[in-house]
């Protein structure tokens, strides 16, 4: 048994306590001080996700490969950003200011065995580890009523999608006997069945499986808490739940149905597809009309999962590249995007995106990293996004699917005009308000990185694209 | 060493962001950045020549950009002897350019972002000469020319200026145009976007000579828009509306020799081609002629040298054409000094006397003495008078021509020789000798500072010496470093010297007559050829004709086509616009009425309790739970149904 594959979750856990039982001991005026020690604690868990081994522990319980290794790395940069973001936003926070870090870290140990999980059990375990923190966080502004309703809601909805799930679980047990993912692949296989042949049975384990992780994807239908969850938490906690909590939906869903479901490819991909399609045109044409940018990112963050699930659609080893490849864009872009809007409303007290007027006159850093990343996310060249949305079309075309490529450019277009919307916002009107911007280092340096994140993937994508190749090849077997 | 050469133009570029971002409220500073990185790349530059004078090969450095399996480009920097030369000529001029600014646009209100722009010229000049692939330079290419725009229209406060900045940027960009489908077309036959495997595949006989030809002129397009050659001249003589520093740098020395350079650099394909190295031949040998025609009769002294620029370049590309490799490229080293220095003494006398009018000027000799002198050894050097860089430079292109069977080219290149000796001595004595013409600026005229003088004895010393390294009696001289294929350059021909010595005489004995002696009376040959004084005078119509056949009907096609737009296409957008506005408008109500109402089927009751999602909670997590069942629901039924 090499346990040393598992180091890096190890010693995350490690000092997830370690911060817990600091914060007893810690002065109660700094405790926001502890989220640059859980800094510390992510980088040097990325460092030794480095020096970890590739293999498999328990069985398949646990797998190290190239898939989950780059997937880590996306959960990791995504806690160390909403870390970054919030040491100056807890201040805000009168109680469990030290908790609030010890909570994100503990989500992120559970997407880290989420991605790993060879096996359904594990599986579920990993995500309630990562969710239930969540609940937490999302109502964590207890006195504010949207962050509480925000809370409750999420809590109702992901008892319901976690039951649905376990539901499918259940019925892939009983149809094949087996948890391990490899041997309900190869059970299935084996009996040479048609997707309805062994019955409805199946068909309500697969769909259960996609209504289960459609909820942390927030694909539509199964999107419906998105809006007010995003709206209602912390910022720094939707940004989190934008990009790691639907990353490790994906990893998930990816490898279950990648390589569990494989044999019934023609079947799942057709609904995926159509769910796809579906949620970049609501997500989309919906995002038109928001005025608040919170809620705005959480429909756009509605779109873009469908972009992201085009390359799954294209069902090749070039898909998976392909979409790990976005997620990577994604994270920088859109971790961008709300750590510009935790910025502005730590400053003027707003989320509305009329208030973001004039911003290029106030603040004009600020406004030139917002238009970056908003820029990113429609795809525009030279920046991640572009590369990103271009190489997920091509993975796409490759096999046939001009269809759902059609629907995404013309959806795009849509988007254009929404993310842009704020670049004129911030250009060219005149604001009403006088600020006076003074960005605390915190969230300059969480902007610097974003910007640099977002202009690296887009210019010298050569070196993101061949890691993402490394991760899709766990799969490359047909 | 050769490895580190990529921070050569990096330098610039990193003078160029601190500044803009960091020191630009603090001019001093910032022109001190701007000079320390172009000195720190002179000085990363002198060891590159000296590598590549002990082993004259070609060393290239690369890195893939972009790759997309199956199509790659890459990014690289290519050193050889040409490159060498090239790093020499824009490092030394581009630093005495940046130290005499100091003292040329000294108080002037954007000092800072002036240096920023030259740094940023810096930048892709130097990029430009170290590119390794047709992408990259046509990258760097087209920086130089937008650098070029921000310079010319420097004081855009001056419409002229800001015309002039348009003018040239369109002008260019036409021959761009050209410069970029022959890329294309080059690229798409040989597969790479590489200096080097296209030359191979060239020299290899794979790529069609029909395609080759083509390519060749179209890419000598591009050469035609940046060294204003004809018929793309024009916007050269408007560009001196810049800051005269500028026109020294960029509009002299450096950014129109890019074309010469793209030219030499593309040998093998004009070598490859000969009816397109004979176009090329031929625009150079009819640019030079008109544009030193032009020269005689012009007033303005900017505009003088400008001319004089075009023509000489003119001169180049006709080296280049008749596969005078280091011809071409040898007067482009000799003319960047000698005219850097020519346009850098002009700004000395404008800052002295504020005016351009060489009629207003005069008797200036013993004021500025030092401007003076140095003004005039350029003008010998670029006279071609022995044993002056000029000389041997211009010598090695007579050989050339010489060498082609015709004589014309040959007869042409004498021609301009006199003619430009001549303008290039009435300048010399209408301005520093005779008596000043305007007693109230000449009073208050006086010799520049040393920050602008020591710049111009620099240059002073390099045109006469530069061109020593290309004595034809030198057996490891200018010709066998950089060459093309074989050390190649003509025999040393004494005849042609003498021709060349006695031409450029009695230039200089026929403007001493006219201007200094008056023995011949300027006036009456005036009246005697009034129609050619005339059309020479207006440059022979070119900006009309342009106008009047370019430029009048675009205009009158576009506004045609912007009342179209404005009458149809804006229509249609705008009302595809509404109807998605609407669209969206029917979705929203469709989302917040119909969706979340019809799921519990009790649509009306909700649309009571309020239409708004928000204002009611418990019913709305109610509605969540519905929809995902629901959704589960169609799902299954969708699919077994199927």
């Amino acid at each position: 048994m090499n346990y040393s594959l598992l180091l890096p979750e190890i010693f995350l856990l490690l000092w997830t306590l370690f911060i817990f039982v600091l914060d007893f001991f810690w002065d109660k005026s700094k405790t926001h001080s502890l989220g640059w020690l859980s800094l510390l604690g992510l980088g040097i868990t990325a460092g030794l996700l480095f020096g970890s081994g590739k293999g498999n522990l328990f069985g398949n319980m646990f797998l190290s490969d190239g898939f989950s290794f780059y997937f880590k790395l996306v959960f990791l940069s995504a806690a160390f950003l909403a870390i970054l973001s919030s040491i100056d936003f807890v201040k805000k926070i009168d109680k469990y200011r030290g908790e609030y870090f010890g909570l994100i870290l503990l989500s992120t140990l559970g997407m880290m065995f989420l991605c790993s999980a060879g096996e359904l059990i594990t599986l579920y375990i990993a995500l309630e580890l990562t969710t239930i923190p969540l609940f937490v966080l999302a109502a964590y502004l207890k006195s504010d009523s949207r962050s509480a309703e925000a809370g409750i809601k999420y809590v109702i909805l992901g008892a319901i999608s976690s039951a649905i799930l376990i539901y499918g679980i259940s019925i892939i047990y009983g149809l094949t006997g087996a948890t391990d993912l490899a041997l309900i692949q190869f059970s299935l296989a084996s009996q040479h069945l048609k997707f309805g042949a062994l019955g409805p049975a199946l068909i309500f384990g697969i769909i259960f499986f996609i209504a289960g992780f459609g909820f942390k994807l927030a694909l539509v239908p199964f999107h419906v808490w998105a809006p007010d969850v995003y709206q209602g938490a912390p910022t720094p906690i939707t940004a989190f739940l934008s990009v790691a909590s639907k990353g490790a939906g994906l990893a998930a869903f990816v490898r279950i149905f990648f390589v569990s479901f494989n044999v019934f490819q023609p079947d799942w991909v057709m609904i995926i597809a159509v769910l796809a399609s579906l949620g970049m045109i609501l997500g989309n044409i919906v995002a038109l009309m928001q005025t608040n940018i919170k809620r705005m990112l959480a429909y756009s963050s509605i779109a873009q999962i469908g972009y992201i699930l085009i390359g799954v659609v294209a069902f090749s080893w070039r898909g998976i590249s392909s979409l790990s490849f976005y997620m990577f864009a994604y994270l920088f872009a859109n971790m961008g995007a709300f750590i510009g809007a935790i910025t502005f409303s730590n400053v003027t007290g707003s989320d509305e995106i009329k208030d973001y007027a004039g911003l290029s006159r106030k603040s004009p850093g600020l406004a030139l990293c917002m238009t970056v990343f908003l820029l990113s996310l429609v795809g525009i060249p030279p920046l991640a996004g572009f590369v990103g949305k271009y190489y997920i079309f091509a993975s796409a075309i490759e096999r046939g699917h001009i269809g759902i490529v059609i629907i995404a450019i013309l959806t795009s277009v849509i988007a254009l005009y929404y993310y842009v919307g704020v670049v004129r916002e911030m250009y060219f009107r005149k604001s009403e308000k006088e600020f006076s911007f003074s960005i605390p280092f915190s969230l300059k340096l969480a902007l610097f990185i974003c910007v640099i994140g977002v202009l690296l993937a887009g210019l010298f994508p050569t070196p993101f694209i061949d890691a993402a190749t490394q991760a899709a090849q766990v799969f490359y077997y047909w | 060493m050769l490895e580190s050469s990529w921070l050569i133009p990096l330098l610039p570029l990193l003078a160029f962001g601190t500044i803009v971002f960091f020191t630009n409220r603090n001019p001093r500073l910032s022109s001190y950045i701007s000079i320390g990185a172009v000195c720190a790349s002179f000085a990363l530059s002198v060891p590159v020549l000296f590598e590549v004078l002990q082993n004259p090969v070609a060393s290239e450095f690369k890195f893939t950009w972009i790759d997309l399996k199956g199509f790659t480009i890459q990014m690289g920097i290519l050193i050889d002897p040409l490159t060498a030369v090239m790093l020499m000529v824009v490092t030394i001029v581009s630093m005495l350019v940046h130290i005499y600014s100091v003292g040329y646009m000294a108080g002037d209100p954007r000092f800072s972002r002036y240096f920023s722009f030259l740094s940023l010229f810096t930048f892709a000049m130097l990029g430009l000469v170290l590119s390794n692939n047709f992408f990259e330079i046509f990258i760097f290419w087209e920086l130089v020319g937008l650098t070029s725009y921000l310079l010319i229209g420097f004081w855009f406060e001056k419409k002229v200026a800001a015309d002039a900045g348009k003018k040239a940027f369109i002008t260019t960009r036409t021959g761009d145009l050209g410069f970029l489908v022959g890329i294309f077309l080059l690229v798409s036959a040989a597969g790479t976007f590489n200096f080097q495997h296209i030359f191979h595949q060239i020299e290899a006989g794979h790529i069609p000579a029909g395609i080759l030809t083509i390519s060749a002129i179209l890419i000598f397009a591009g050469a035609v828009g940046k060294s204003a050659q004809f018929p793309l001249h024009v916007w050269l003589p408007d560009a001196m509306e810049g800051p005269t520093p500028v026109s020294a740098l960029i509009h002299a020395a450096t950014m129109v020799a890019a074309g010469v350079y793209l030219v030499a650099r593309a040998m093998s394909v004009y070598a490859a081609s000969s009816s397109a190295a004979l176009i090329v031949a031929i625009i150079g040998a009819f640019t030079a002629f008109l544009a030193a025609s032009i020269g005689l009769v012009q007033n303005d002294i900017k505009r003088v040298l400008a001319y004089s620029t075009i023509s000489q370049l003119g001169y180049m590309m006709l080296a280049l054409g008749l596969g005078g490799l280091t011809a071409g490229t040898f007067h482009l080293m000799t003319h960047a000094y000698f005219k850097a220095l020519l346009f850098l003494g002009a700004g000395s006398v404008i800052h002295a006397m504020h005016t351009n009018d060489i009629w207003e000027m005069g008797g200036l000799f013993p004021k500025m003495r030092i401007t003076a002198i140095t003004f005039i050894i350029a003008s010998l050097s670029i006279s071609g008078i022995f044993p002056l860089s000029g000389f041997w430079s211009k010598d090695e292109i007579f050989a050339v021509a010489s060498g082609y069977p015709h004589p014309i080219f040959l007869i042409v290149a004498v021609l301009v020789a006199f003619m430009t000796s001549f303008y290039m001595f009435r300048l010399c004595f209408v301005t520093f000798f005779g008596k000043p013409r305007d007693q109230h600026k000449f009073e208050h005229a006086h010799e520049s500072p040393r920050v602008m003088t020591i710049p111009l004895m620099i240059l002073a010393f390099l045109s006469i010496f530069a061109g020593w390294v290309g004595i034809p009696w030198l057996h490891k001289g200018y010709s066998s470093f950089v060459f093309f294929h074989h050390p190649h350059h003509a025999e040393p021909k004494i005849w042609l010297m003498l021709i060349s010595t006695v031409v450029a005489l009695s230039g200089i004995g026929l403007a001493y007559l006219i201007y200094y002696k008056g023995a011949i009376s300027a006036d009456k040959i005036k009246r005697k050829f009034a129609f050619p004084y005339k059309v020479l005078f207006n440059k022979y119509y070119f900006d009309e004709l342009y106008s009047a056949i370019i430029i009048k009907p675009i205009i009158g096609l576009a506004n045609l086509l912007f009342k179209f737009d404005l009458g149809i296409i804006d229509w249609l957008v705008n009302a595809f616009g509404n109807f998605c506005v609407f669209l969206s408008e029917v979705k929203e109500w469709f989302d917040s009425h119909i969706v979340d109402g019809g799921v519990n089927g009790l649509g009306w009751i909700f649309k009571k309790s309020g239409s708004y999602l928000r204002k009611i909670q418990t019913g709305d997590l109610s509605n969540y739970i519905l929809i995902i069942f629901f959704g589960i629901l169609l799902i299954i039924i969708f699919k077994i149904g199927l």
